[in-house]
């Protein structure tokens, strides 16, 4: 998250919400490590990345649904069986993110 | 909430405060939590800000900074560290900011899981801890051409970069602007002033080429704990800084196991830029542990013909 921090600044300055989004669990093959960090703000500006690229997107949905209600969620990406994993890491591997609102 | 303030809130005041003051960090966020496990919210956190350290904090913030009774985000006052925050249960706050510490050492991100009251081997609680660490430093001896480029390298590593030689017409800010200091010192007293904190995430690099300079620095660099010690030379000053070494007390096997000389993997690397590749490299390695060809591993010539 260190490095996004200007960003984050910036954004407050300009009286924007932030949602801060962090990888906390990686399973199998995965492009970043634990504590790969995107920020979003409420004007929908992105900033950092929690993958190669291929979750983003979601996770940018995923935030601005974060900063209207608020609450801190966990979500799963990867590829499984299950159909909930709509988007997934074409590595094959398994990220969770932590999506919360910066408000702490 | 327990452990939540206002937007714009005193815990992100507080790491943000941190962290301009290059202290160390360990922030934890509870990532999830099992339904039987009561009530702990996810997103709830304790920031860790360890040693003796007093926030600038702005005045708005003095308050929670400052541990107000009754303030959403209590202060825990614990010897001389900055505790911010929590997750309402003192016995799962007690737990975690031990592990917190734990994390800033090893400098490592972690995810851990816990009892509601911090029990270990529960899985109830996940906690997210993330390290918030000062940037590792890298000393570069010797203030060349080969110096400018391995600082330029090491500045896209995220290393604090440092150029010391005892030579002022060679130790200029313009000749190394990249550079986070350029230092006129002998290099072995600028160590001895500095080395002492040095650890496995640092590196030392000796590219001076000067028995005269470079045993001095090397035997410096053993005194500390610094973790990457390399030093520049073709074949023939590397066996006679060897004997110089051995010469001035040095233990053979403490040269074996430390000093990497001839410094960098062996890639062919020619010119400084791609010499600085190969020193970065070794260095990666030597963190990695995995093993790949370095220059000191074989015979004959750096430069093959």
């Amino acid at each position: 998250m260190k490095e996004l921090l200007p960003q984050i600044d910036q954004w407050f300055a300009e009286g924007k919400r932030v949602a801060v989004a962090r990888v906390v669990g990686v399973d199998g093959s995965s492009p970043r490590d634990p504590g790969a960090t995107m920020v979003v703000s409420d004007a929908g500006e992105v900033a950092g990345s929690v993958s190669g690229g291929c979750v983003e997107s979601a996770v940018v949905t995923e935030a601005l649904s974060v900063i209207e209600s608020g609450e801190a969620r966990v979500c799963t990406f990867g590829y499984s069986d299950d159909e909930a994993f709509a988007v997934g890491l074409t590595c094959g591997g398994t990220v969770r993110v932590l999506v919360e609102p910066l408000d702490w | 909430m327990t452990g939540r303030v206002a937007p714009g809130g005193g815990i992100f005041q507080a790491l943000r405060a941190a962290l301009a003051a290059s202290r160390p960090a360990g922030l934890a966020t509870v990532a999830a939590v099992d339904e039987t496990a009561g009530a702990i919210n996810v997103g709830s956190k304790l920031l860790v800000v360890p040693g003796a350290w007093a926030p600038a904090a702005p005045s708005s913030e003095a308050g929670v900074l400052a541990g107000t009774p009754g303030s959403e985000a209590g202060v825990l006052a614990e010897g001389a560290e900055t505790l911010l925050g929590g997750f309402g249960d003192a016995d799962l706050d007690r737990v975690v900011a031990r592990d917190v510490r734990a994390a800033i050492s090893s400098g490592l991100t972690v995810t851990r899981h816990y009892g509601p009251h911090g029990e270990a081997r529960q899985m109830e609680v996940e906690v997210f801890i993330e390290v918030f660490a000062t940037p590792p430093r890298m000393i570069i001896f010797g203030a060349v051409d080969f110096t400018a480029a391995l600082a330029l390298a090491a500045k896209l590593l995220g290393y604090h970069v440092e150029v010391c030689d005892a030579r002022a017409v060679f130790a200029t800010r313009e000749r190394f602007p990249m550079a986070d200091e350029v230092v006129v010192e002998w290099p072995d007293r600028y160590l001895d002033r500095t080395g002492r904190d040095l650890g496995p995430r640092d590196a030392v690099c000796v590219l001076t080429h000067d028995s005269k300079f470079d045993v001095p620095a090397v035997l410096a660099a053993l005194r500390t704990g610094v973790g990457y010690l390399g030093a520049m030379g073709s074949r023939r000053t590397h066996d006679e800084r060897l004997k110089r070494l051995l010469e001035a007390g040095a233990e053979p096997a403490q040269l074996a196991e430390r000093l990497m000389s001839p410094i960098g993997l062996d890639i062919g690397a020619r010119t400084p830029e791609e010499t600085a590749i190969a020193i970065c490299a070794e260095i990666i390695a030597s963190r990695t542990g995995i093993k790949v060809p370095s220059l000191r591993r074989r015979e004959g010539p750096i430069h093959r013909r």
